[in-house]
């Protein structure tokens, strides 16, 4: 059994207007992530990926499917029951910008999910200190306030946010993408680092195959609400069944002028085939 | 656990232009909201003078004469200066000045419980209304709907047999009636709080709905309740003295309505009388509003600022103008240095001693991370820098003519005709309220001066050129009815239409999908091949740097640290810094090989 289970997962977002079709944005996924391992989600813009993120922490409520976690079926799960589970599954979103209260210090912000789950005041204190440790921020930001850190700090706020209470998987919403290229590369190394540490599961989105390919053992391709290509991360990232898929890794440039004209004639080629 | 060092930490020197103004707002931010409030004068004075009228109302029981009722009839109408009654006494020989002291303690109160009642009631409402699901937000606004429309000083009139004339039961009632205003502020707010990722990250953290209401809602709420309760507490007051001036509810009680109404009666006999309360209940309210438009003005900092519009960039005097050119270049910066005033008005150089030239038709790719000075250079080409950027030295020579120094008049001669622009987020640079046809024809005119049909024509035909599909549905189409990249390619057939010698394309593909982006490189290789223009590309993605540029410039902290052939940036950097940056990008032969750490998952 595998730890976090998607199962046939539809959810449709209310339309606009007087009695308006709802739009469904999810046509049934089926995914599964294991102890320990990286599921990495790519997709394009409306492809549904960051929508089943948010199924998955209960923050959008699923028209269909299941969600389980353990065995235990998390999708219909509200209030105490649901808050029950949130010890378990954490998540790191986008912007680390708008994802921490300006108007907390990194102590608080660190400090809530531990207090909201039991810890006193002073445990929390202590386990705050050993988890920026860990996220390799100073001790003394403890008393600091986000804005006073960098983009790719407030990451590791964040990163050591999901951390604390000690989850078994945690939702990344491309936790990468606002970051410049050569912090992007060293928060990464720090989320194969925790996952090597402490065995946490990642449901990893991301648009960018090559964040995808670097961090995930295990690729699923989303297009438009559905599930296109599911396997092995190099598999699907060099041999692509699907032609979305192989669309895709075409698309991307590679910081290289000789094999980027390469790469470019042969999108031409596959495209001018397809017309 | 082994992490380096996160090198943006050290990347402060350089800051982007959104740096510097959230460093800015930083800066002021960090002193205490209270300090910031006093900083000013108009509310530190209006602060004092309340302060002082209120203290003198609760030492009322010391200093206060006579009782608010003491009538003497040997004093009926005493003039001002009698002694033992300094300003007078009233029609039925009451102390004017004990029963000023006494009202100062009604208005306060009435103000008080007027404003505690409509807070309690407004925010309580609009948290509840702004955060729980659609049904409870129909009933909270059905509600505050329903009250709003309530006639309310008729109604508090109205309900006098009910509250038996005690004021204090009148401004409970009119604190209700207050309320929906407090209570559309706080909905409001919560409404746009309530979708930010922190309170989603609290609620899956497994934070209550009461917890993420108090702790991460209610403290960004904070300033306008402030704001909009000092607005209330004056309209407490002047409803109440309005009430009592014409004689609903009880006489007993000293009030300024009261007294206005009984020295308006006595006007011809001592028209005094009715100035002293007119002129404090005056003060009172005047200071409240006063307050109020202060808060509003520190706390939310909505002071407009006057900008200078015509004067162009602003440039130190000793821009160096050497008359050496490259012969064949079209663009050539020369020792380019930007400066912003800091904290504590000295300059930070942003960009220093930058140097590059661009030939006609070429395609050169400024790379950088942010803040690194990329985009403040292709601005400052533009002439578009913010006003408060300063340009510290050098100059920008662009067909043979200096930029630096023009007015922006000459330079918006020059901006959409000869330079064009194209931008990173295509979608904000559509207005929305105009068909996206209308929005070419329009600058292609401006640009050009070509009747409106050919315009018209030629935008269609560019239009079809950046391949959109159906070119005359997407000129009369709206900008939220195509995609990001239909808007871009919109853009670009605005930025070609004019046949620019020189397009600056700033990030033009980061906020589109890679299939996307390679069909708007694909659209820029073929414009720039078709119509010999040099195009100056800012970008942070070095894959696309790779796919379309000739030639690379490097920046990092506001200096070119190397510039040259695309083929040798790549093959053999020479930089230090180009090579770490090169080093960061993710191989697309690096694929994760270590399994998943399946053993240790149920341990841990």
């Amino acid at each position: 059994m595998s730890l976090l289970e998607v199962e046939e997962l539809r959810v449709s977002y209310p339309g606009k207007g007087f009695r308006a079709k709802p739009v469904e944005v999810l046509h049934g996924i089926s995914l599964d992530v294991g102890h320990g391992e990286t599921l990495g989600l790519v997709g394009e813009s409306g492809s549904g990926k960051t929508t089943i993120g948010r199924a998955v922490l209960g923050l959008v409520r699923p028209s269909g499917g299941s969600i389980r976690f353990a065995g235990q079926e998390i999708s219909g799960l509200h209030g105490r029951a649901r808050r029950g589970v949130a010890s378990h599954i954490q998540v790191v979103f986008q912007d680390p910008y708008t994802s921490l209260n300006p108007s907390m210090t990194i102590g608080d912000i660190l400090a809530e999910p531990l207090v909201v789950h039991g810890a006193t005041g002073r445990d929390a204190r202590s386990r705050v200190r050993t988890l920026l440790d860990q996220v390799g921020l100073p001790t003394d930001a403890i008393d600091r306030l986000p804005r006073e850190f960098s983009g790719g700090q407030r990451q590791r706020v964040a990163i050591a946010r999901a951390f604390a209470p000690g989850p078994k998987v945690i939702v990344c919403d491309e936790p990468v993408s606002a970051l410049d290229l050569s912090t992007q590369a060293l928060v990464l190394d720090l989320f194969v680092d925790i996952q090597r540490e402490t065995g946490v599961s990642y449901l990893f989105v991301s648009h960018d195959l090559g964040v995808v390919r670097h961090i995930s053992h295990r690729v699923a391709v989303l297009y438009r609400g559905d599930l296109v290509e599911t396997g092995d991360a190099a598999t699907v990232t060099s041999t692509p069944e699907h032609p979305y898929t192989e669309r895709l890794l075409l698309a991307s440039p590679v910081a290289d002028p000789a094999r980027q004209r390469e790469k470019r004639e042969k999108r031409k080629q596959l495209l001018a085939a397809d017309t | 656990m082994s992490t380096s060092d996160d090198p943006t930490t050290h990347a402060v020197e350089t800051p982007s232009t959104e740096a510097i103004v959230t460093a800015k707002a930083n800066a002021s931010a960090r002193t205490p909201m209270w300090k910031k409030v006093l900083r000013d004068p108009q509310a530190a004075i209006t602060i004092g003078v309340l302060a002082a009228i209120f203290l003198v109302g609760a030492l009322t029981p010391l200093i206060a004469p006579h009782g608010p009722n003491d009538a003497d009839l040997s004093m009926v109408n005493a003039p001002f200066g009698t002694p033992g009654y300094i300003l007078g006494a009233d029609e039925s020989g009451r102390d004017i000045f004990s029963r000023l002291l006494h009202s100062i303690n009604t208005a306060a109160i009435s103000a008080l419980i007027g404003t505690s009642v409509a807070l309690a009631v407004g925010v309580t409402a609009g948290l509840v209304g702004g955060y729980f699901n659609r049904a409870t937000q129909s009933i909270t606004e059905w509600i505050f709907a329903l009250l709003m429309t309530l006639p309310g000083v008729l109604l508090l009139i109205i309900l006098m047999p009910v509250t038996g004339g005690d004021y204090r039961a009148t401004m409970f009632i009119f604190g209700f009636l207050l309320a929906p205003g407090i209570y559309r502020i706080v909905r409001n707010l919560v409404l746009g709080v309530k979708n930010e990722l922190y309170v989603d990250a609290a609620r899956v953290s497994g934070l209550g709905n009461i917890r993420i209401l108090g702790r991460h809602v209610l403290s960004i709420v904070r300033g306008p309740i402030i704001i909009a309760t000092a607005f209330m507490a004056g309209s407490a007051i002047a409803v109440q003295s309005g009430l009592a001036f014409l004689g609903v509810g009880s006489l007993e009680i000293p009030s300024f309505g009261a007294m206005i109404s009984s020295g308006f009666r006595n006007f011809y006999v001592s028209p005094t009388q009715f100035l002293w309360p007119s002129l404090l209940l005056g003060v009172i309210t005047a200071s409240l509003v006063l307050l109020g438009n202060a808060l509003r003005d520190t706390l939310e900092g909505s002071k407009p600022k006057a900008t200078k519009v015509d004067a162009g960039q602003r440039v130190v005097a000793d821009v160096e103008r050497d008359g050496s050119t490259d012969a064949n270049a079209l663009l050539v910066i020369r020792d380019l240095g930007i400066a912003y005033p800091g904290v504590d008005g000295e300059l930070n150089e942003v960009v220093r001693g930058v140097n590059l030239s661009l030939a006609a038709g070429g395609f050169l790719g400024l790379v950088g991370e942010s803040g690194s000075g990329k985009s403040q250079t292709a601005f400052s080409t533009l002439g578009v820098l913010p006003h408060e950027a300063v340009i510290t030295s050098g100059s920008i020579r662009f067909d043979g003519r200096e930029l630096l120094g023009l007015d922006d008049k000459a330079m918006a001669a020059l901006r959409g005709s000869a330079i064009a622009y194209i931008p990173q987020e295509p979608m904000s640079n559509l207005d929305p309220s105009f068909r996206v046809g209308s929005q070419l024809v329009e600058g292609l005119r401006a640009a050009t001066g070509m009747p409106r049909k050919e315009a018209k024509e030629r935008v269609i035909a560019l239009l079809d050129r950046c391949g959109i599909v159906d070119p005359q549905r997407t000129f009369d189409a709206y900008p939220h009815e195509i995609s990001g990249g239909m808007a871009q390619r919109v853009l670009i057939t605005g930025a070609v239409a004019s046949r620019p010698k020189l397009l600056i394309a700033d990030e033009p593909t980061t906020a589109l999908d890679v299939t996307v982006q390679a069909e708007i490189l694909d659209l820029l290789r073929d414009l720039q091949d078709e119509l010999g223009m040099a195009v100056l590309l800012v970008t942070h993605n070095f894959g696309v740097v790779a796919d379309i540029c000739d030639r690379i410039a490097v920046m990092n902290k506001g200096e070119i640290v190397e510039i040259g052939a695309a083929e040798e940036i790549f093959g053999a950097p020479q930089h230090e810094y180009t090579r770490m940056l090169l080093g960061s990008i993710l191989d697309e032969n690096a694929v994760r090989t270590d399994p998943a750490a399946a053993a240790k998952g149920g341990a841990s």
